[in-house]
């Protein structure tokens, strides 16, 4: 396939019908409708099915409904959808049917603004519903990676029989660059043999979240718990950028992870020796390479269009072990690479160099 | 079809368990309706072959744990979400016979949205929408359907309009909607009535296999544990005081289901 002049949004978008989405539900909600748009265009042309629902309420619980089918099934969203659909998410989660979520996260809280935000990182790490849970978070930074991750989403949702959302924001889905679109996946793809498919020749199939027996809820719980463990251990994903001699660590994801690669570049003309860890998945956290790195750096700097959230992660990786300092900005505001550069050297003023 | 190992040769099986139920016995309490409106369903889609054909969704209520006594496959909704879940699993499976199966808090409280909207979509499924005036599983407290004047647990004096506005007719409702094709209100309280109900939902699961639109039966029914009288007397209080409120018959009929042959 060729390189192509793409929009974050539609290039997901159009990279899941090719990855063999069956059917899409979305609302429209600012800054991730030019996917909605897309997708209401290519799937009736692809004869898929595309449903604009009623509410973001509307949209999950259809995905849920096709997920019991065991298609491949998405919604997108952002942060005050996102948090209309934190109920099916958990009954997602609470009955082990695959499904897809890209989150484009904007400023918040309530209805904030509309502008690039990584605030509903806890929410998509941590809560994003009721009951023990964490689905896969993946990260992606650019547009190329965004259409990668969406064929590792649906591959990994199928393989756990699990939800994993895509943590973006809106100047992922906003920006325009050059990248390439996988080639179109046979289709339509085999039902798996759990799906509610009609009871034919067979036993009933029942996809329920409920257990009203303590011991079958807390057995339920600890197979879930068992399968967050395996996720753990298989799934960790990240970059690093000149760390082998780094002696400050930046630690940042998606578009600030970005961003923060030009600000290695520049630390390292200026001699600091800077290194990047971006974390390509949120959960599970690259937090044993955290580990590993604080021992050999004298600071880590978290940067995130946050008040600090994922910062709580580095911590807990680094456990007290080097300085870890924080650099955000809230509201929709990108941070500009000089803007972290002088909290890097904030922080090499403050470790004794 | 029976598993009953010999009939006597002067003898006739005229009664069975339905192929599309199991064999489990319901948790409802004694009284409730809800055992009746399962079989007469389960009745329906034997009589019309499609039980390996159908997907149902439960709703969270007294009948949460339907997937326990209907022999097919099944998934467990979100309260009041089984319209958009049900869309999600049709949309996938348009062959399939997919149904819900929802009590009157589900439907039409927590659920109005999406009831309303699968019926705008024109969602081909069907909706059995039992309404007994009140949220059974709770404990007794006051549902949208609950009537004026009607003491609850949580309507301690009785429903007051002007603190707790007035009954929801969902009936009523769906007859507005152009692309609802079939809209009914029946009861349970009763063998006339049940007769009817069945036939309603048959009607209902044919005009979803023809393809017509979307078609719910809206089912009168009784909860003799939170209303705190015994069910013949509940029976009776639901004659004499929800068939007024709530009258019975159909409110839309498309001209393609009144030619159905039921």
């Amino acid at each position: 396939m060729a390189r192509e002049l793409l929009k974050g949004n539609e290039a997901f978008a159009e990279a899941a019908l090719r990855y063999g989405l069956e059917a899409y539900f979305g609302y429209p909600i600012t800054p991730q409708s030019e996917a909605l748009e897309h997708l209401a265009k290519r799937m009736v042309e692809e004869n898929r099915v595309f449903i604009q629902a009623e509410s973001e309420l509307g949209a999950i619980n259809m995905v849920y409904g096709a997920a019991c089918c065991g298609v491949r099934t998405m919604t997108s969203t952002s942060g005050p959808g996102f948090s209309l659909m934190a109920e099916g998410l958990s009954y997602i989660a609470g009955s082990d049917v695959p499904a897809v979520v890209v989150n484009m996260q904007r400023g918040g809280p309530g209805l904030g603004n509309i502008q690039p935000s990584q605030s509903d990182y806890f929410i998509m790490t941590k809560s994003a519903g009721h009951g023990d849970f964490h689905p896969i978070v993946l990260a992606p930074a650019n547009v190329q990676e965004i259409i990668d991750m969406m064929g590792l989403a649906f591959d990994l949702a199928e393989k756990y029989r699990t939800l994993v959302l895509i943590a973006g924001d809106g100047s992922l889905g906003q920006i325009m660059e050059s990248a390439e679109l996988p080639p179109m996946q046979p289709f339509p793809r085999p039902r798996p043999d759990w799906a509610l498919t009609g009871a034919v020749g067979r036993e009933q199939h029942i996809i329920t979240s409920l257990d009203l027996s303590p011991e079958g809820l807390e057995k339920t719980n600890l197979r879930f718990q068992a399968k967050l463990a395996e996720i753990q251990k298989n799934e960790v994903r990240w970059k690093e950028y000149q760390t082998e001699d780094a002696e400050l660590l930046l630690v940042a994801y998606g578009t600030v992870g970005r961003i923060c690669l030009s600000v290695v570049r520049e630390a390292r003309k200026q001699g600091l020796k800077v290194g990047l860890l971006r974390p390509q998945t949120l959960w599970p956290f690259p937090s044993a390479r955290i580990a590993e790195l604080a021992g050999q750096v004298r600071g880590v700097l978290v940067s995130e269009m946050s008040a600090g959230q994922m910062l709580e992660d580095v911590q807990l990786a680094v456990l007290g072990k080097t300085p870890v300092k924080f650099y955000g900005r809230m509201g929709g505001i990108v941070p500009m690479v000089d803007e972290i550069l002088a909290a890097v050297k904030d922080m090499e003023g403050g470790t004794g160099k | 079809m029976s598993d009953v190992a010999q009939i006597p040769e002067n003898m006739e099986l005229i009664y069975q368990y339905p192929d599309s139920m199991t064999k489990k016995s319901t948790h409802y309490c004694p009284g409730c309706t809800h055992g009746v409106i399962h079989r007469l369903v389960a009745e329906v889609l034997d009589e019309l072959g499609v039980r390996e054909q159908t997907i149902g969704v439960a709703p969270v209520g007294c009948s949460v744990l339907a997937y326990y006594y209907f022999k097919m496959d099944f998934a467990e909704a979100p309260h009041g979400r089984a319209p958009a879940m049900a869309t999600g699993i049709k949309r996938v499976n348009p062959d399939k016979i997919v149904f819900t199966y929802q009590g009157d808090g589900d439907l039409a409280a927590i659920g109005t949205n999406e009831i309303i909207h699968a019926a705008h979509r024109g969602e081909l499924i069907t909706t059995i929408f039992v309404n007994n005036a009140i949220y059974g599983m709770t404990g007794g407290q006051m549902a949208p359907t609950t009537l004026e004047g009607q003491k609850t647990t949580s309507s301690p004096f009785g429903r007051d309009p002007r603190i707790a506005g007035v009954p929801v007719h969902i009936s009523e409702i769906m007859a507005a909607i152009p692309a609802v094709a079939y809209a009914t209100r029946q009861s349970a309280l009763d063998l006339p009535g049940i007769n009817k109900t069945k036939k309603a939902i048959k009607r209902a699961f044919m005009a979803q296999q023809q393809g017509l639109g979307f078609s719910i039966v809206e089912v009168l029914s009784t909860c003799p544990t939170n209303w705190h009288v015994d069910p013949w007397d509940a029976m009776q209080w639901a004659k004499e005081n929800m068939i007024p409120e709530f009258p019975l018959g159909n409110t839309k009929v498309s001209d393609a289901v009144a030619a159905l042959k039921v």
